[in-house]
């Protein structure tokens, strides 16, 4: 019963994109409609190919209002970290357009790249944090790169390491720390402009269960202050416990997008949404003894 | 502000990847060091080589017969030739005295003087010595050679020896100049190559720096500092090591050799000069040029 749901989703979800795109084809007015200040972030019909594997994006179409907390979910090689990519213009779309905030992507130039970084948090699963610098200045050169003044720096960089838990490993260096801190780090890093849009690629792909929640609890209060926060896993399990806004990619195409929107995002703590997370996973599924697939075991019976 | 944060940065490169810094330093610090050695070589060899090239002469023998003044007319013909750069006049007498100074007891069984009056020709250019030989004795077309004064006998060269002089030099000079080439080469590809492993081996640093929003100039200007305090440092240390070296070892030998001591050797403020601006510049460019391909994200 629950794969027809999942089947009838799945045909709206095409049905929606294959409606889009006849749109795009349709007109160039419609290709070059502005695009909504109260979305985020919107795709329209991006597809993007590598050419030596077949990773990629195809002909996605979504939309993420401001203040949304959204989690995007897949195997690997589905088109997630491609997507993440796209957003903070490290590659560029093949075709169709990105929008954030109403802006084009494609309209930045080479100068105008790193002004926008400046409005994206971006944690990634590899931490990605200067080895050369402690955790204050890790955090810190995300300030002087926009120039801020070193009074700024010194209010806001023990401001943002309290909140994140990493008051006492100030003048540690990111070999010194574990996963679990040193994705803190970059989590602080990310949020100390208070950017308006924070994206993380697979932010707990390394770390255990426990502190992979402690993460997400993180990004989830970085949320309630009204920042964006579209987080990649391929923790299919744990996010559809949480009751957040899915999008689903497979093989490139967004396959679910789901609304879990049980509870309003700001209806639930902090030690809640933790909560969510620790519920017990589904039983797993037993599979019957005349499953073809466990002719596997016959094989050493004699 | 930004200049001392460029700095700091700068500084903090060094320090935190010591290894590719001092990899890039000594790299400097050898190729200078060879270039401050090889270039006085090569200098003190071409002016050795114009040395002996200016010995070159051509003589103009005149007849036994001649009186003061044919020797006065031919050393006026002589002179207004714009191939001259110098001339000397050696009389009979004077002709003999050098000869039995050389060799008194051939001379003694002499009883009369077979040497003829010579003017001593230097020619502008040893190369047009041939032109300058042509144009005091032109070549008849039957074969022979006339004069152009009738009071001189026969105008030559010592032509072998000239050949010989003319090409020895010749190769010397190119090859010391092509060596000179290479070696600037060598040492620019060296450095550079080094800054580039020293900016290479911190390429995920650079990629993180642009993913958090820098400017390149941002990233760019600690690099080019860095370079160019590396390139200082080593420019540095080679000049003091070649001071050291002058000190101790060329300068006791000037007076003893002549080759040392050659005119147009380049003074030691200019090599030092050279040396640190080539060695700045190329560290700097190289660090600059080398980030450019990270910088494109």
């Amino acid at each position: 019963m629950a794969a027809t749901e999942d089947e009838l989703r799945l045909r709206d979800v095409q049905a929606a994109q294959r409606a889009a795109s006849e749109q795009e084809r349709a007109g160039a007015s419609a290709s070059s409609r502005p695009g909504d200040p109260a979305n985020a972030i919107e795709m329209r019909g991006v597809s993007k190919t590598y050419d030596v594997s077949n990773a990629g994006l195809r002909n996605a179409t979504f939309a993420v209002r401001r203040g949304e907390f959204v989690f995007m979910v897949g195997p690997t090689g589905s088109g997630k970290s491609t997507l993440m990519r796209l957003l903070i213009k490290e590659l560029e779309p093949d075709e169709g357009r990105i929008l954030v905030a109403g802006r084009d992507l494609s309209e930045l130039t080479h100068k105008q790249v790193p002004y926008y970084r400046r409005n994206l948090g971006v944690v990634f699963q590899d931490f990605k944090l200067l080895p050369n610098r402690t955790v204050h200045d890790n955090v810190a050169y995300a300030l002087q790169v926009t120039g801020s003044r070193r009074k700024e720096i010194r209010a806001k960089v023990p401001d943002i390491l309290r909140l994140t838990g990493l008051s006492t490993k100030l003048h540690h260096y990111p070999d010194q720390l574990s996963g679990g801190e040193q994705q803190r780090v970059s989590i602080a890093r990310a949020f100390v402009n208070h950017p308006p849009l924070l994206l993380a690629d697979e932010p707990t792909g390394n770390l255990d269960p426990e502190t992979s929640i402690g993460i997400m609890q993180l990004l989830y209060r970085i949320n309630r202050t009204g920042t964006t926060v579209l987080v990649a896993t391929h923790d299919n399990a744990m996010v559809d416990r949480m009751r957040r806004r899915v999008l689903e990619l497979d093989a490139g195409r967004i396959v679910r997008d789901e609304i879990g929107g049980r509870y309003a995002p700001a209806d639930i703590s902090t030690a809640e949404f933790g909560a969510l997370l620790r519920e017990p996973a589904p039983e797993p599924r037993r599979k019957g003894h005349d499953d073809p697939s466990d002719d596997f075991d016959d094989a050493f019976r004699d | 502000m930004k200049v001392g944060f460029f700095l700091r940065e700068a500084l903090r490169g060094m320090t935190r990847n010591a290894v590719p810094s001092f990899a890039a330093l000594a790299s400097v610090l050898v190729t200078l060091l060879v270039l401050g050695v090889f270039i006085p070589i090569v200098q003190a060899t071409t002016g050795a080589a114009n040395e002996v090239r200016g010995r070159v002469l051509v003589n103009v023998y005149l007849k036994s017969n001649s009186t003061q003044a044919d020797i006065a007319r031919v050393g006026g013909v002589i002179r207004q030739n714009d191939q001259v750069d110098k001339v000397q006049f050696v009389s009979k007498a004077k002709a003999l005295s050098e000869e039995k100074a050389k060799n008194p007891e051939a001379y003694q069984l002499l009883g009369s003087n077979p040497l003829p009056d010579t003017y001593r020709v230097t020619p502008k250019n040893p190369d047009n010595t041939d032109e300058l030989i042509a144009s005091l004795a032109p070549q008849t077309p039957g074969g022979g050679s006339t004069v152009v004064d009738p009071a001189i006998d026969v105008v030559k060269s010592s032509k072998d020896d000239t050949q010989k002089i003319l090409t020895a030099t010749k190769v010397v000079k190119y090859t010391t100049g092509l060596l000179a080439v290479l070696l600037v080469i060598a040492s620019i590809l060296l450095i550079s190559n080094t800054i580039r492993l020293s900016v290479f081996s911190r390429r995920r640093e650079i990629h993180v720096m642009k993913l958090v929003g820098a400017t390149d100039g941002f990233i760019r200007w600690p690099f080019v500092l860095e370079g160019t305090i590396v390139g200082a440092l080593g420019a540095i240390l080679a000049v003091l090591l070649l001071g050291v070296l002058k000190v101790a070892l060329v300068d006791p030998l000037v007076s003893d050799f002549a080759l040392l001591a050659a005119p147009q050797t380049v003074g030691f403020g200019a090599l030092v000069a050279i040396l640190l601006g080539a060695g700045i510049l190329v560290s700097a460019l190289g660090s600059a040029i080398s980030l450019r391909r990270f910088l494109s994200v």
